[in-house]
């Protein structure tokens, strides 16, 4: 394990930059591609058409149950990608450091990077490193890209998504919000739920597998489902009548939203994935995730209806009838 | 206003303080206003501290009110006999 | 979750209102205010509305302390963080609410002051204990419910001799402002024909202080638990009032209100507070001993007493309903700035960036009810 922080002349492009990224991110992150010494990765030619996407990382705390910045930043791109359908082939990071940052915390970071990279069979073959002064950056900010490649016949996007189709979800909500509000010292409480931050792609290549035809699919990061639902909606022009008694979620999730006045339905995930899908195709791809363990809880949360205002509502599990909104700003905990 | 849950009270601690589970959340809360709770007990929880203790006698005797609500009516009609 | 998913239960719903319907004169417009912020919340979240016939209306009322503090009292919050330098520490709640010139604590905070949220009271003591070459100053709004553990800290604040912690006092109480709204009267009355009393206000307060109001202005009033079952039973209770002439406090929420409250914590309130002659509220005006101040005894916590606030000439936005709104004679959709100027994302008004507020929880919840062709009661 390396030991000291981050200084200025780790940013300096001299030696201790070169011995850096030798150590450390070579080190753990190593690959043929990396391997190559550029600056930029030469890639075999790709058949097919290609899927990009790019995602920053400024979370805190970098560390959370069940995770960490390293390991979220490469589950999040993968799943960028994946989102569209395509197989994940290529990822890169880019590393801004904040000086004072302790270099053990880091290699623990580019660890956990390496073995979400490796467990997912996608390398990391390109990257970048910066320092900035101390105060500049929470310990590290995290900046990945994700390229894939999309199989012929699948066309996955909001202009799809059409009425009368059902709305799957892959599992729990709101594990991942809870359990990083968890280590929020303000908030002060404890509980056993971990941050479902998991690579989706594998789970979506058996889905396409099973139906090509799959409307569209989204991660319900940030915003939680129903920031993702209502930003579909608004693009697709559709309305749509959700189930709250079919919504899954842990019972632990449930009990911190409530005990701080949130509302799970905006509580972000990280591992989980919404898929929107013809109705007869409903069940065989409820099968195909329930044979997953990142699918395991897969239910069918709703359907799609007819409306240009793109209003999203939701049968309560009390019988009556509520509009699922846009959030306004961030979802504060509330006394009243 | 006053968001308020009901709590089991897991332990007690010095200072007027206990540990508390809502659905396998634990939370750290004062007893300052509360007194007699014990461990097993159910106080609604707000800002932090413990306002009441949640008696469990009235809790069913509430929802045994409200499930009534049908078959009171019914034999309310069977005795008043058919609306004049 | 215990005592919350049994009051949830959709079967017990569907008889309640049938029962609702069955007893509600269909000759009649049942008018009952939710004095309560929060069960304007559960009201909408849970769709409660839906199993209302559609001669029950419900009317929503001021007991949002964040919809009621007046700009005036929030633009001296921020001046405490901004001109004073302290560590101000806030309630969620309050964050976004717009003050003067739509400036909020949160964006107080992006300009450089040193605000803070935190859940509870003993955050900030805890803040205090951990900068002691800066002082420190709670923001404290809420009203019987939130009052006591404010108390509390400032007892403990005492105790201890916390020479740099310090209070900003907007307590305010309930029957008092159910007072001023039954007390307008001809054309600014607003329609209502019982009440919904607060869950935990009258855990803290007990039955007994509305009594008065019962029979000084022959309303009913039914203490009503905050889950969607508690509300139900509720409404059938006032139905029943009103049906038989009868202007009497019950209480629905029996597993935890009774008729004296909370002894301890009305107590440890007496001691460190004391009732202010006036208060402005929004929407209601200015109340006569409606609003808490701390006592001399505990001066030297008061933020009021530590630091100088100069005057403000505070404004709110000119055709914001708010005040007609919090006083029930208004509904959200009649106030010109609703869903257009006005939005959850740029709200003009407290009504709008409390999540309790009749306009945020009506816009958030509620306005599938105005689509063209939706079935159901316009509300």
């Amino acid at each position: 394990m390396l030991s000291g922080h981050v200084d200025m002349t780790h940013g300096g492009g001299g030696r201790a930059t070169a011995d850096l990224i030798r150590n450390l991110f070579h080190r753990h992150l190593g690959n043929a591609f990396l391997n190559q010494g550029h600056d930029a990765a030469l890639l075999p030619a790709q058949g097919g058409r290609l899927v990009m996407s790019t995602d920053g990382h400024v979370i805190a705390p970098l560390f959370f149950p069940g995770g960490d910045i390293g390991s979220l930043s490469v589950h999040g791109s993968l799943n960028d990608v994946a989102m569209a359908g395509a197989r994940p082939l290529y990822l890169t990071a880019g590393f801004i450091l904040e000086e004072g940052f302790p270099l053990a915390d880091l290699e623990r970071i580019v660890i956990s990077m390496a073995n979400a990279a490796r467990d997912a069979g996608v390398p990391v073959v390109a990257g970048d490193t910066k320092v900035v002064e101390k105060g500049k950056a929470d310990g590290v900010f995290i900046t990945t890209t994700g390229l894939g490649v999309v199989p012929d016949g699948v066309d996955i996007g909001p202009h799809r998504v059409r009425p009368g189709q059902a709305i799957l979800i892959s599992g729990t909500i709101g594990d991942h919000g809870v359990a990083i509000l968890s280590k929020r010292e303000a908030l002060d409480f404890e509980t056993d739920i971990l941050s479902d931050s998991a690579a989706l792609h594998g789970l979506v290549a058996d889905m396409v597998a099973a139906v090509p035809g799959i409307a569209m699919l989204r991660d319900p990061t940030r915003g939680g489902l129903a920031t993702a639902l209502n930003e579909i909606a608004a693009h697709a022009r559709v309305g749509m009548m959700l189930d709250e008694a079919a919504i899954p979620i842990r019972p632990g999730v449930k009990g911190a939203c409530e005990l701080l006045g949130l509302d799970p339905l905006y509580v972000a995930n990280e591992g989980k994935l919404v898929c929107f899908c013809e109705a007869n195709d409903a069940s065989t791809l409820l099968g195909v995730m329930r044979g997953q363990p990142l699918g395991r809880d897969a239910a069918q949360i709703g359907v799609v209806t007819e409306d240009e205002t793109g209003m999203v509502q939701m049968k309560t599990g009390f019988g009556g009838i509520r509009v699922v909104d846009w959030l306004a700003g961030e979802q504060l905990p509330r006394i009243c | 206003m006053c968001l308020a849950i009901p709590a089991k009270i897991l332990s007690l601690e010095g200072d007027a303080m206990a540990v508390v589970s809502f659905e396998g959340v634990k939370k750290r809360i004062s007893l300052a206003l509360v007194d007699d709770a014990a461990v097993g007990d159910y106080v609604l929880i707000h800002v932090g501290f413990a306002l009441h203790k949640v008696s469990p006698e009235d809790a069913e005797r509430t929802l045994a009110l409200m499930a009534e609500a049908g078959i009171l009516s019914d034999e309310i009609g069977e005795m008043a006999g058919p609306p004049s | 979750m215990k005592y919350v998913d049994e009051f949830r239960d959709r079967t017990i719903a569907e008889k309640l209102s049938a029962q609702i319907a069955r007893e509600a004169d269909p000759a009649c417009d049942y008018h009952f205010m939710e004095f309560c912020g929060g069960h304007t919340h559960a009201i909408f979240r849970h769709g409660v509305k839906d199993l209302m016939p559609s001669n029950v209306h419900f009317v929503h009322g001021p007991g949002c302390p964040v919809c009621v503090l007046p700009v005036r009292r929030l633009d001296d919050a921020i001046e405490l963080a901004e001109a004073h330098g302290v560590i101000l520490c806030s309630y969620g709640d309050m964050m976004r609410v717009p003050g003067t010139k739509q400036h909020s604590l949160i964006r107080a905070r992006a300009a450089g002051a040193d605000v803070r949220m935190v859940y509870s009271v003993q955050d900030a003591l805890k803040t205090a204990h951990d900068n002691p070459a800066r002082e420190v100053v709670f923001f404290a709004i809420g009203f019987e419910t939130t009052t006591p553990p404010t108390a509390v800290a400032i007892t403990q604040a005492k105790a201890e001799g916390l020479g740099n912690f310090s209070v900003f006092c907007n307590h305010v109480l309930t029957p008092p402002a159910i007072g001023a709204i039954l007390q307008s009267t001809g054309a600014e009355a607003a329609k209502i024909d019982g009440f919904l009393g607060p869950s935990h206000v009258s855990t803290v307060i007990g039955s007994e202080p509305y009594e008065a109001c019962a029979t000084s202005f022959n309303k009913p009033v039914v203490i009503a638990g905050f889950e969607p079952l508690d509300v139900m039973q509720s409404v059938l209770m006032l139905v029943r009032q009103v049906n038989g002439g009868r202007a009497e406090v019950e209480n629905e929420y029996t597993r935890a209100v009774t008729r004296e409250g909370n002894l301890k914590a009305k107590a440890l309130t007496a001691e460190v507070f004391e009732l202010r002659e006036n208060f402005e509220w929004r929407g209601l005006g200015t109340v006569p001993l409606s609003a808490l101040r701390i006592r001399e005894a505990y001066g030297a916590y008061d933020a009021e007493r530590r630091f100088a606030l100069s005057p403000k000439a505070s404004r709110e936005v000119k055709s914001c309903e708010c005040p007609a709104i919090l006083r029930g004679q208004k509904k959200p959709t009649e106030c010109k700035l609703f869903g257009t100027v006005c939005t959850p994302e740029t709200p003009m008004g407290s009504c709008m960036v409390s999540s309790e507020g009749a306009c945020a929880a009506y816009w958030t919840y509620g306005r599938h009810r105005h689509k063209a062709g939706h079935a159901g009661a316009a509300e």
